[in-house]
């Protein structure tokens, strides 16, 4: 039978399912949501109700079950700025060359496509391979001063996962620099090396910025890479010999107090889990803002 | 007046320090880029010839005993390889679903842009949250809340393998949930990308023949993202086998083999997590056996991720 007119039945079965289908796709996005939502309230009301100004900035104390005397994250929050610091340093030159090579000087060949393959799959080697690799080759060997655990072999550990985010990121931001610059700059006489530091590097700066605060925030969270090649130390960071030692960070202290039996040790946990994801949120949220002046441009 | 001009511009060359430096900046970007090569190459070198060892020892047998003794220095890893098959993939079919759903539902035009902007922005957002503090929030919140629920599953449903064991705390259930958190955002974010990507006109085109919202969906736009969405999946397959801290502080870290999901269990990068820094001798090549195992696996399925992409992908 032909229809005939032209109005909506909502009791047709392609509308009802249709309605269900609808109803299915809202219920799997509040499901999805719901506890990713629930672990930023508990750290939020968790973590933020037993922040002090105390606990920011002294030391942790031997466990124990008061929350007085347990001490503080200070010397984790300086840890986590100094080993992500050291991975910043390694991976920077070393992402924005690789990139630049990618974008400017590759012309698509075997090298490059090899690459540009082996930074995708770098970037899928879990964390804690990186972890074993650096173990393996720094700590164990004692390369660096006959240091076993220390700040820069964590650092070079991260480093390990924040290169190929920096490599992708500077490979297509230089892509996005219209050629016509490229060419202008050339066809003045710029040699190659002047064209991409004066014209095509400025030019994609803030969307490199983009991919190095990205990979710095997923740095700054990881933990399976440090468990055994920072390890973990009780006490503050005071000369820079320091770096040559075992050295705390807030994803560490967060693992290693997490499993402790007593409460006060737990919270602190809960305050570096505070401490951490406000940081990791708000550098997202700058990468963001770097990224949509970019576009804007 | 002409000739005084000529020689004044008349073609300036290169000087050789220019040319050294353009030549040494191109060697420099070059040596950069290998450093990435040489990386991967020497991860996997050294991860094998640490194992050597134990891959000499055990063969193949390695991966199907579950002895994992330092005092008679026994070792094998099936519980831990078989741990992380059955969570990555249990958590991926049920984040697939709620993934997918969740980034349709985010670019259809359900609810009015801005929200769906909004909880876009939050799945991202909430990716960035570590794995160590969602492994904090599993056990101190999750984990106590869902054991009633648990109890009751094997109270009723204890007569199939898998919910045989009573449910003492960690386990593997929770350890699957809390890996289904992990990799929702990535799941959501690939696919809402490779959604959005799809051309205007075939939705216009579908709907302009009385096509519904969902058989749009279904018949138009699901099949031409699924290159994306097949990535993603793959990419969050990866993610879902290596990830370790969460998993490491809610799945119990037991060695002693059952098919019950509501008992304790291993993977293979809680037993790197656990055992690494205090092994010695025989056990970190066993341990090492074990993170090649590991890297190989990811490796497989991030290469074959890459090649889905490339042969899935239409071109319209």
């Amino acid at each position: 039978m032909i229809q005939k007119d032209l109005t909506y039945k909502k009791n047709l079965p392609r509308n009802i399912i249709g309605k269900l289908l609808t109803f299915a796709s809202f219920c799997f996005s509040t499901i999805a949501i719901a506890p990713l939502i629930l672990v930023l309230v508990y750290v939020v009301i968790k973590g933020g109700s037993v922040l002090s100004v105390d606990i920011l900035f002294s030391e942790p104390q031997p466990p124990g079950d008061d929350l007085g005397s347990a001490g503080g994250i200070g010397n984790a929050i300086v840890g986590t700025f100094i080993i992500t610091g050291i991975a910043t340093l390694i991976s920077l030159p070393i992402g924005v060359g690789g990139g630049i090579y990618l974008a400017e000087y590759s012309k698509g060949g075997y090298f490059a496509r090899f690459i540009r393959f082996g930074t995708n799959v770098l970037s899928g080697v879990p964390s804690i391979i990186a972890g074993v690799f650096i173990y393996a080759v720094i700590v164990v060997t004692k390369v660096i001063y006959g240091s076993m655990f220390s700040g820069i072999a964590g650092g070079i550990s991260l480093s390990i996962l924040m290169i190929p985010t920096v490599i992708k990121t500077t490979d297509e931001g230089l892509k996005l620099v219209p050629d016509e610059l490229r060419k202008a700059s050339l066809g003045l006489g710029a040699s190659m090396f002047t064209t991409i530091t004066d014209i095509t590097l400025p030019s994609a700066v803030k969307s490199i910025s983009t991919g190095v605060v990205l990979g710095l925030a997923r740095a700054a969270g990881e933990t399976a890479p440090l468990i055994f090649t920072a390890l973990f130390s009780y006490y503050h960071i005071t000369s820079f010999s320091d770096i040559f030692y075992e050295m705390s960070s807030l994803s560490v202290l967060i693992y290693n107090f997490a499993l402790e039996p007593y409460k006060a040790q737990n919270e602190l946990a809960w305050a570096a889990s505070f401490i951490l994801v406000t940081v990791l949120l708000l550098m997202n949220i700058l990468s963001r803002y770097l990224g949509s002046i970019t576009t804007n441009k | 007046m002409t000739s005084e001009n000529t020689t004044k511009y008349s073609l300036r060359r290169r000087p050789k320090s220019e040319k050294l430096i353009d030549e040494s900046f191109r060697k420099l970007t070059i040596a950069m880029a290998a450093m990435v090569a040489v990386v991967l190459v020497s991860i996997l070198l050294v991860v094998f010839f640490e194992s050597t060892e134990a891959i000499g020892r055990y063969g193949l047998s390695f991966l199907v005993t579950s002895e994992w003794n330092p005092v008679t220095d026994e070792y094998g890893a099936f519980t831990a390889i078989y741990g992380t098959m059955l969570t990555s993939l249990a958590s991926l079919l049920i984040a697939i679903p709620l993934g997918v759903g969740t980034a349709i539902f985010i670019t259809e035009n359900i609810i009015p842009e801005k929200i769906r902007n909004l909880v876009g922005l939050m799945v991202e957002l909430l990716a960035a949250i570590p794995s160590v503090v969602l492994g904090l929030w599993a056990i101190m919140v999750m984990e106590p809340f869902l054991r009633p629920f648990l109890k009751q599953l094997h109270e009723n449903l204890g007569w199939i393998p898998i919910f045989s064991s009573e449910p003492i705390g960690p386990g593997v259930a929770p350890a699957i949930l809390i890996l289904v958190v992990m990799i929702l955002p990535i799941i959501t974010s690939i696919s809402r990308d490779s959604i959005n990507q799809v051309p205007d006109k075939l939705r216009e085109a579908a709907y302009g023949i009385g096509a519904t919202r969902w058989s749009t969906i279904f018949n138009i736009i699901l099949p031409a993202a699924i290159s994306g969405i097949a990535g993603g999946i793959l990419l969050a397959l990866g993610r879902a086998m290596g990830e370790t801290m969460a998993v490491t502080m809610i799945i119990g870290n037991s060695n002693n083999f059952s098919w019950s999901i509501l008992s304790p269990g291993y993977t293979i990068s809680a037993l790197l997590a656990n055992q690494f820094g205090e092994a010695d001798g025989s056990q970190v090549s066993s341990l090492m056996f074990a993170a090649l195992i590991l890297m190989i696996l990811t490796l497989v399925v991030n290469i074959f991720a890459q090649w889905i992409v490339k042969k899935l992908s239409l071109k319209y």
